[in-house]
């Protein structure tokens, strides 16, 4: 394994959801925390992609907002190349800073609408001083601009002339304009219509060859993760409960909700599949279900399930965190479908 | 990997404010463009005020004692020189309505602008940073609202007119309206500022820009400013004709211009006491224009409001 | 019979710089029971068809030319009461987001009861044993003691079966589904896709499931209409145009969505995007993004053409084996 650029450990991330003091000294009712990132480890070695997966309140966002500063964690540490990231961003050394970027899901909401491209492009450029000269940096936007598939001409656009597909283009212009080494990807793709993912994943990977990025990818959608990603992290109520090579992953899944999601994924392929298995939903985070987060919607959960939270722990190539599987309990999954 | 971007050139800002949807719907549209040719008028005629009146009214050396209380030039006994009448003290109505004209809207504008700096600035503070900051701010504004804002005019001009010798009074008069004014109404430019600024916060433009080591007050001027201008605008617009009515107000209380630098309200007021004589114009016609004024300043806010309604486009 | 037909379809918005088509010559037709699914980008026309058909179209848009035709009847040409009549009558709808598709002010009983009463015409208690079997049917639980509650106690998915309840307790013959499925996890979506076909099947319902989702087409939809720039490109059963489409957009899309299970080292993508409305190309709107375009297709329009259960829109298709 390459050296790892990032190693996050028992990352956690507590919400106080409580009412007002004086609310509560009415009405009664205790304090509510939502433990959206509730222990996270894992390390991304450098020029690969991890991703994260998980459904709505998973906290793989949490995730994402921990490691670029936007907001602090809990407990735990994140190393950056050697240097560990405490606190916010304000605090980290901007040489530190520099060298991470994140791109956001919403291709709308993520560019100024009343700046200009280029000015968009180049603020970071500006604000970590790496091009002070406006003329120097005009240049650089210019070239940018056309290394992600646009024209040096739209530097003068605003972004609403722009379509969604090409709004991620200029994020991702706007990202990679400090030379960084790593790179957030907070569900770049899941607003944009199937012809236009397609051109950017193909983006992302010719930049990653190109210019040895390595990338933290979060989304909902396997398919996706699977053409983008060497590891992958599945999460559930703010734990990892697995992380494994991404052939493992779909070759040989070992967490039951693993499976599940596997399962209910519709699949092009397989029309007209029976799925008529109750599957449940997301439980409400504030509330979770004690011990292990998943056991009400787990066919192989027993008593121990029901009180005592597994342990993240080595199983083969994969880090599970599962009872059935450590106990040997579960059979091996059958392989979904050749190819 | 190219995406097919047709390349055009970049029209100019005005370019594009003429093709641009608010331009389009203003020229479909009756009231905008009457409300507009009507304000460009009486912004007109105030500004050249000087140049369109037949005398300069507060010049006492001008005034004829035997031309005063003159009926209008069209009615029996009237004189064409003057073309509206004269009030008690001779001053030809025409001009002292040009003048007191150019007052109103010198009042209006400046309260507005006070106003609008003051409210935008505060509700752009507390949107931004919340907390105990933006609760005081807000309470502030409650407990502004809450008094009618008369009173707290006539509050700050009782304050002044304590504060400030006697003959200071006159002039410190229009800075005292614009004060007042002024400070009673950004309560509504901080809501609104706030309002938006809470939701623009929350944009991933705001969290690339606090990435890329964007200072706070950074984020808030050149990031967040721009995009909540735009309700700002109407509520200015709307403003004015408030503005101008209270400024009217005052001044027809007698605590605003004084009668020697009348503005409207003050030649109403003027004109209220001989009304019972007879003398009927020195009422009726500086009330027309202040009313044609407001109305017209309405009109066009509404029509802007629906225009730059996103919703309704 | 059929129990909807389209026929040429167009539907006009009059703008600044002249009215635009934002669907254009579209004829499809569903069966009594069977589901159809309409796929296509965001922007391609497929959700203006719903609209259309259900008589949702806001001024200043308006049909500007063809048919719609419920059960032999025309219904393009319907006063807006008499659509209001058939509207939740014999056809329900169920729409994207769950959230605001029901009244957070009124328990969910109550919004069924009302459906029910309103085109039923049944007495109140009736009316309240159907709302708790439909609760029931749509999966539920303990439905007699929910029936009370308010939406903003149920879940995302349930609020999405509640919906459908909504949708199918006044027995509608065709439903429109405008993206159901879009606002929920990938989990709860199996389920609800499920759900749905399995009450197709049991109420003899038509659906007409609109979304951009290949999937869900796939595990859901009988036959599918693919959507491109205000025209359908492609008709025909699911399994067919799913492994052999016929149209190169249909083909083109199909191997840019990733597959589990397959990484190939560049994902196939077509260049380009959809025009906008306003911006279509003469000829074949699909011309300048076609890898096997010929000089025919940028000056004229390939029409529909093919067998009631096949057709494809493209100048090549005579020569691509079925």
């Amino acid at each position: 394994m390459t050296d790892p650029i990032l190693t996050v450990t028992g990352l956690k991330k507590t919400f106080d959801l409580s009412q007002p003091f004086l609310t509560r000294l009415t009405q009664g009712g205790g304090r509510k925390y939502v433990h959206a990132v509730d222990g996270v480890d894992f390390t991304i070695p450098r020029g690969t992609t991890l991703s994260l997966v998980g459904e709505s309140g998973c906290g793989k966002s949490t995730v994402a907002k921990l490691l670029m500063g936007l907001t602090q964690p809990s407990a735990g540490s994140i190393r950056f190349d050697g240097h560990e990231l405490a606190g916010t961003r304000a605090g980290q050394p901007p040489a530190v800073r520099r060298r991470m970027q994140m791109i956001f899901q919403d291709p709308y909401a993520s560019l100024n609408p009343r700046w200009r491209v280029a000015r968009i492009i180049g603020e970071p450029m500006k604000s970590f001083g790496t091009h002070p000269d406006p003329v120097a940096r005009r240049k650089e936007v210019d070239r940018l601009l056309e290394f992600v598939g646009l024209s040096a001409a739209d530097g003068e656009k605003f972004p609403h002339e722009f379509s969604g597909g090409q709004r991620q283009r200029i994020s991702i212009a706007r990202a990679i304009s400090t030379k960084p080494e790593f790179l957030v990807c907070d569900e770049p793709t899941s607003a944009l219509d199937v012809s236009v993912q397609a051109q950017i994943l193909n983006l992302m990977r010719e930049l990653q060859r190109e210019l040895g990025l390595t990338y933290l990818f979060i989304s909902h959608d396997l398919a996706v993760v699977n053409y983008i990603s060497d590891q992958i992290g599945v999460m559930y109520l703010g734990r990892l409960v697995e992380l494994a090579p991404a052939d493992r992953i779909f070759a040989a899944p070992q967490h039951p909700y693993t499976r599940l999601l596997l399962d209910t994924v519709p699949d092009i392929t397989m029309a007209h599949r029976d799925m008529d298995r109750p599957a449940g939903e997301v439980p409400n985070p504030i509330t979770p279900p004690s011990g292990c987060h998943f056991h009400p919607r787990c066919p192989l959960a027993n008593e121990r399930c029901r009180t005592e939270a597994p342990v993240f722990r080595a199983h083969g190539d994969s880090q599970v965190r599962c009872h059935a599987v450590q106990e040997g309990r579960t059979d091996p999954m059958p392989l979904r479908k050749a190819g | 990997m190219t995406d097919t971007t047709q390349i055009k050139t970049t029209p100019s800002a005005l370019t594009r404010l003429w093709n641009s949807d608010v331009a389009w719907n203003f020229r479909r549209s009756w009231t905008a463009r009457i409300s507009s040719v009507l304000i460009l008028i009486l912004f007109a005629a105030a500004l050249f005020a000087p140049l369109l009146a037949t005398q300069n009214p507060y010049d006492i050396s001008q005034l004829f004692l035997l031309d005063s209380e003159l009926p209008p030039a069209w009615i029996e006994g009237g004189d064409p020189r003057y073309f509206l009448g004269t009030d008690e003290q001779a001053r030809d109505l025409y001009s002292s309505i040009l003048y007191g004209l150019r007052l109103s809207l010198i009042v209006g504008f400046a309260s507005v602008a006070l106003a609008a700096v003051v409210g935008i600035s505060l509700g752009l503070l507390g949107g931004f940073v919340g907390g105990m900051v933006d609760g005081a701010i807000m309470r502030v504004a409650d407990i502004l609202l809450s008094f009618p804002a008369i009173l707290v005019a006539l509050l700050v001009n009782g304050i002044a007119r304590g504060v400030l010798p006697p003959e200071r009074h006159a002039d410190a008069a229009i800075w005292v309206l614009i004060l007042a004014i002024g400070l009673t109404n950004w309560v509504q430019y901080a809501r609104t500022v706030r309002g938006s600024t809470m939701v623009e916060r929350q944009k991933e433009y705001v969290q690339a820009a606090r990435i890329n080591g964007v200072s706070g007050m950074g984020i808030m001027l050149h990031h967040i400013l721009p995009n909540v201008l735009g309700p700002v605008l109407v509520i200015a617009t709307i403003n004015l004709g408030m503005a101008v009515l209270t400024e009217a107000t005052l001044s027809f209380l007698g605590v605003g211009m004084p009668a020697t630098q009348p503005s409207l309200g003050t030649l109403i007021r003027i004109g209220n006491e001989y009304l019972f004589s007879g003398i009927w114009w020195v009422v009726i016609f500086p009330s027309v224009v202040l009313v044609a004024l407001v109305l017209a300043v309405n009109l066009l806010g509404d029509w802007l409001r629906d225009a730059l309604n996103p919703k309704l486009r | 019979m059929t129990l909807l037909t389209v026929e040429n379809l167009t539907v006009a918005f009059p703008g600044r710089s002249g009215t635009v088509n934002a669907i254009e010559d579209v004829s499809l037709s569903v069966s009594p029971g069977e589901i159809l699914g309409m796929v296509g980008e965001s922007g391609a026309g497929k959700s203006m068809t719903g609209a259309a058909i259900i008589g949702l179209i806001e001024p200043p848009g308006r049909i500007a030319a063809g048919e719609i035709r419920l059960e032999g009847q025309r219904i393009d040409t319907l006063r807006p009461d008499e659509m209001r009549r058939i509207r939740g009558r014999r056809i329900g709808a169920i729409f994207q987001d769950p959230l605001t598709s029901l009244n957070p002010v009124l328990t969910v009983g109550e919004q069924l009861i009302e459906t029910i009463q309103t085109h039923l015409k049944l007495p109140k208690d009736e009316a309240r044993a159907r709302a708790i079997d439909w609760l029931r049917r749509v999966g539920i639980p303990a439905p007699e003691a929910r029936i009370d509650t308010y939406p903003h106690q149920y879940s995302g998915g349930m609020r999405q079966r509640v919906v459908i309840a909504l949708a199918l307790c006044a027995e509608p013959r065709l439903v429109i589904a405008d993206e159901p499925t879009t606002a929920l996890d990938v989990s709860v979506q199996a389920q609800i896709i499920a759900l749905l076909r399995k009450l197709a099947r049991e109420t003899g319902v038509a659906v007409i499931l609109v979304t951009h989702d290949m999937g869900v087409i796939a595990e859901t939809a009988d036959r599918v209409a693919v959507m491109y720039a205000g025209r359908i490109v492609e008709v025909g059963p699911v399994a067919e145009v799913l492994t052999a489409p016929r149209h190169p957009y249909t083909r083109g899309l199909m191997a840019s969505i990733p597959r589990i299970g397959a990484r190939p080292d560049v994902l196939p993508q077509i260049e380009g995007a959809m025009p906008r409305p306003h911006a279509r190309p003469a000829g074949c709107a699909f011309a300048p993004r076609c890898p096997v375009r010929i000089e025919i297709c940028g000056q004229t329009r390939p029409d529909l053409t093919g067998h009631a259960t096949r057709s494809v829109a493209c100048h090549l298709s005579e020569e691509v084996p079925a």
